[in-house]
């Protein structure tokens, strides 16, 4: 098995003596490794949005005893009624789930692990050991999460930002006991994966492409890939270093983020400490962290919209440029999750600036996948409607955020459901829609076998009108000042008439969840039983699809295939076909499109 | 066994799914499907797509005439109104780029829906194009950006001065305690070792050597006379908590080892607002509520709610354990007069630990 040595350009693809063990365990093969990430990546992904069905439950009938809570709550549920503090614990390991393990590992890591080097025409990553090390470091961080569940005192609980002196102070709370210890030790894990896994992209994307294969000439997936990596390697590691201090904090005595505390009859010797520090390190990651995961969604949007639309991606050189201009003005935005921290309001008025100006490269993406769509012949597959509705979901989620990035504003909707709505839109949604596209659309290419269109149809359409009818009625309870991380809103008649609000939100996430069990069921069933593919089954320009159906370490028999054009050349005049893949020399007085 | 029955259906109603598409698929057994979209797919969702487009304009107007009710009323205070017209201003802003937005990207999706035979447009870029809408959100945003700025600046800066009124919010888990300067206008010194002085009786901490805590006066119900500016002054005995006050368009964190501010003048009283109509439109929808869920308990053999009355309120609205969701104080907004008369009819610091 190679290690370090890169395949060079002469050596064939070539069958490895291959083990079980070293073929489907610790494999170093990407493709291998990504099916790897895409099904832990499932897993946790049911185990997060059942958390958050349960909390939709309580939140839409609080009185009400539930027969499951009992039994999947156990204690935690005396009488069928939820603990408060389970409530907490459930919103926090769902909110981390869902954007770490499921959005990021998930999204990220199946995809640039699977695409990066197909579509660059590399035989793998620069380091198939370091690559095979990231996924096991994330499968071991996902361990620790899910066993994190299962303590005395219950998982971490102080949502998913888990901000000291809360997650501090393990008299606090019970979620600030042990469960925060493995929270914190899983997410450290999980920031050496991401930050291997990073390096790996990067590295690979600047030295492995294949001949002709210029930046200008990457499908926008790669430039999505590649400027997400740099985004995590430059951000990572200060939630990594806020994470470490907040343990010394918790275990060492010392006082990071703490200072005068009076907390269950005594007064803690903590001096000079300031949990605004830890807003600021936990969001200089946070805000990049949504891009993230937003920028592989996006990227593989303006691939699949490309190829289903037979057209070009239109403005391909302003898709990249706001790539680029999203990754830079993503690390200075942070501060617009803490307007009301108690920073200096100066630093308010320099974030709403920065914030704002990141709504334009956003919008220009936007306005170009809808004019991508203009005058298209769109083969409207399952991907192609999930990345429609990512577009949809994009601009509606991205327009309320410029009700949030403005200071003012915030001071009223902040920490209420109308954030909440927002960010589900853009990331529970969004980001969300660009995973189910990227497993619909590569599924032939990941397992040599289709999908079932028919259900992919039904999944889009159910999760599609469910997801407006949960996030959007979400805005209005927040606009009326109701605070998330509620347990219940019953506290307050205030809130009384929010009541049925509340279950409309929860009936629709119910029908949505259950949506889900047929993509789950077609993923599975397909994997074996699904119609056998032919190699290009989209009619696509991009690398990938010149590859073998069948799998070895490699990728290509023979020389791994030169490129001559960009990868956008769909329906262009002078030729029979609808599609010229980058492999194809140009014709004689052919012409490439400038960049 | 409630949420059994739900789920059970969910999960039936997705395996009827299944299986009628599967029926569906086998009977089309002599068409060969390669599983990739054909025409009728693409005239099929394509019209949907449409649909679509109906339906996220449908639950738009549905939810603002369903729910516009539950909006918050007229702002209670000075900066207030300055800030909805900044909401609605913004507002107005976006459901315009949403409507048109939408209607492309669904229209387009229906319009150009695929169909064999027929050929897309190699249009690849153009650079006016992308300036245009480049150019414009700039300018749409700038404005919206120095709005914003002018407005925030406003209202966050605080200048101490003698006519306002200074008050502590001191928020602890799981309640709220509120502290007035006294006649002398100055806060008494305070930190969470003094706590535990004078027997539990010094219930923010304040600090027994410094004089000017002897005219303070600890509560915890917070009354303010209108029209007199009020600054805040927040502190946290434990953890992060937050003032939110959603009627004055107020929230600022609470933070240990910190004190952090905001200030708003209050301009209506409690009175006031409990004759303004969209707050007697909700009190009355409220009881409504409340009178049928009251039924319910009288009949299970608990008693009935209470009918409810208008308050302003103090929520707490930064996560902080397990009673976050209770940590609430009242507020009473009232005339001068009124308050200077509750207000003699409070204990001193001075009086609390004699």
């Amino acid at each position: 098995m190679s290690t370090a040595a890169v395949h060079t350009e002469e050596d064939h693809g070539h069958h490895h003596k291959e083990t079980f063990v070293t073929k489907y365990i610790f494999s170093q093969d990407h493709k291998m490794i990504s099916k790897q990430y895409l099904i832990t990546g499932l897993f946790m992904g049911i185990i997060g949005i059942a958390m958050s069905l349960l909390f939709r439950l309580q939140l839409a009938w609080p009185e009400q005893p539930f027969g499951i809570f009992e039994v999947l709550l156990g204690k935690w549920a005396p009488d069928g009624v939820m603990d408060p503090n389970v409530y907490l614990a459930l919103v926090t390991i769902h909110g981390t789930i869902m954007v770490f393990f499921v959005l990021t590992a998930g999204l990220s890591g199946t995809f640039s692990n699977l695409l990066i080097p197909l579509q660059i025409g590399a035989r793998d990553m620069a380091s198939g050991l370091l690559n095979m090390i990231s996924f096991w470091l994330f499968f071991l961080s996902s361990v620790i999460m899910v066993l994190s569940l299962f303590v005395e005192a219950g998982p971490a609980a102080a949502g998913w930002t888990i901000y000291p002196p809360l997650s501090a102070l393990p008299q606090a709370q019970p979620g600030s006991g042990t469960g925060m210890t493995l929270w914190l030790f899983s997410m450290a894990i999980f920031i050496a994966s991401s930050l291997l896994g990073s390096l790996n992209y990067i590295v690979t994307v600047i030295n492995l492409r294949t001949k002709g294969m210029s930046m200008t000439r990457l499908p926008l997936t790669i430039w999505a890939f590649f400027v997400t990596a740099i985004i995590g390697v430059v951000s990572f590691p200060v939630l990594l270093s806020a994470a470490l201090l907040l343990i010394m904090d918790r275990s060492f005595g010392t006082s990071f983020f703490l200072s005068d505390i009076f907390i269950q009859g005594e007064v803690l010797h903590y001096q000079g400490g300031s949990p605004v520090l830890y807003e600021h390190l936990f969001w200089f990651l946070g805000h990049p962290e949504v891009y993230i995961v937003l920028l592989p969604a996006l990227g593989i949007t303006s691939e699949i919209i490309a190829t289903n639309a037979r057209k070009p991606i239109f403005g391909y050189r302003a898709m990249v440029a706001s790539i680029l201009a999203i990754a830079f003005l993503s690390t200075i935005v942070w501060g617009h999750h803490m307007f009301i921290s108690g920073m200096n309001p100066f630093l308010g008025s320099v974030f709403t600036f920065t914030t704002l100006l990141i709504a334009i490269p956003s919008a220009v993406k936007a306005f170009n996948y809808i004019t991508t769509l203009w005058k298209g012949n769109l083969q409207l597959n399952p991907a192609m409607l999930f990345s429609i509705g990512l577009v949809s979901t994009f601009i509606t989620g991205g327009l309320t955020g410029i009700i949030l990035g403005d200071s003012t504003l915030d001071i009223n909707v902040h920490d209420t459901y109308f954030v909440v709505a927002h960010f589900h839109l853009v990331m529970g949604i969004s980001a969300l829609y660009g995973l189910f596209a990227g497993v619909y659309h590569w599924f032939p290419k990941m397992f040599g076998r289709m999908m079932n269109k028919n259900l992919g149809y039904v999944h889009f359409w159910v999760t599609a009108v469910c997801a407006y009818g949960v996030f959007f009625p979400m805005h209005f309870i927040g606009m009326a000042g109701l605070p998330r991380r509620y347990y219940t809103n019953t506290a307050f008649p205030y809130f009384d008439d929010l009541a049925d609000i509340n279950v409309l939100i929860t009936v629709f996430a119910l029908i949505a969840g259950a949506a889900q069990i047929v993509f789950l069921y077609n993923f599975i069933h397909s994997m074996f039983y699904g119609k056998e593919t032919v190699q290009n089954p989209w009619r696509s320009n991009t690398l990938e699809w010149t590859a073998p159906v069948e799998h070895f370490h490699g990728n290509w028999e023979g020389e791994i295939p030169h490129v001559h054009r960009w990868a956008y050349d769909y329906s262009k005049p002078g030729h029979d076909e609808d599609f010229i893949p980058q492999h194809i020399p140009l014709k004689e007085g052919e012409e490439e499109l400038q960049h | 066994m409630n949420i059994f029955l739900i789920l059970s259906v969910l999960v039936l109603i997705a395996i009827s799914i299944w299986q009628i598409t599967k029926i569906f698929e086998l009977s089309q057994a002599k068409k060969i499907n390669t599983q990739v979209a054909d025409d009728s797919d693409n005239n099929l969702n394509g019209k949907l797509m449409f649909a679509f487009l109906i339906f996220i304009y449908g639950i738009t107007i549905f939810s603002f005439w369903s729910y516009g009710d539950v909006l918050l009323p007229n702002a209670a205070s000075e900066h207030g109104s300055e800030y909805d017209n900044l909401m609605w201003i913004s507002f107005a802003i976006i459901f315009f780029v949403q409507t048109i937005t939408q209607a492309l990207l669904h229209y387009f999706s229906y319009k150009y829906r695929g169909e064999k035979g027929k050929k897309a447009l190699f249009y690849a870029d153009n650079d006016k194009l992308e300036m245009i809408w480049t150019i414009i959100p700039v300018i749409t945003l700038a404005g919206l950006i120095l709005y914003g700025l002018y407005t925030w600046t406003d209202i966050m800066t605080v200048e101490e001065n003698d006519e306002a009124l200074v008050v502590e919010l001191y928020a602890q888990q799981f309640n709220w305690k509120a502290r007035y300067a006294g006649n002398d206008g100055v806060l008494g010194d305070a930190n969470v070792r003094f706590l535990q002085d004078f027997d539990g009786r010094n219930l923010v901490g304040i600090d027994a050597t410094d004089p000017n805590g002897f005219d303070d006066v600890v509560v915890q119900e917070l009354h303010l006379p209108v029209g007199r500016e009020v600054i805040f002054k927040m502190r946290s005995q434990d953890v992060l908590h937050s003032a939110y006050m959603p009627h004055f368009r107020a929230q600022m964190n609470c933070v240990p080892g910190m004190i952090t501010e905001f200030a708003f003048t209050p301009n209506t009283t409690t009175e006031q607002m409990r004759l303004d109509p969209d707050v007697t439109a909700k009190v009355k929808k409220i009881n409504k509520i409340r009178v049928e869920k009251s039924k319910e308990l009288v009949a299970s053999g608990d008693s009935a709610l209470d009918p409810y009355e208008f308050d302003f309120l103090l929520l707490c609205n930064k996560i902080c354990g397990a009673s976050h969701y209770n940590m609430q104080m009242k507020i009473i907004v009232e005339t001068e007069k009124e308050f200077e008369e509750w207000m003699s009819s409070q204990q001193t610091f001075a009086e609390v630990i004699q």
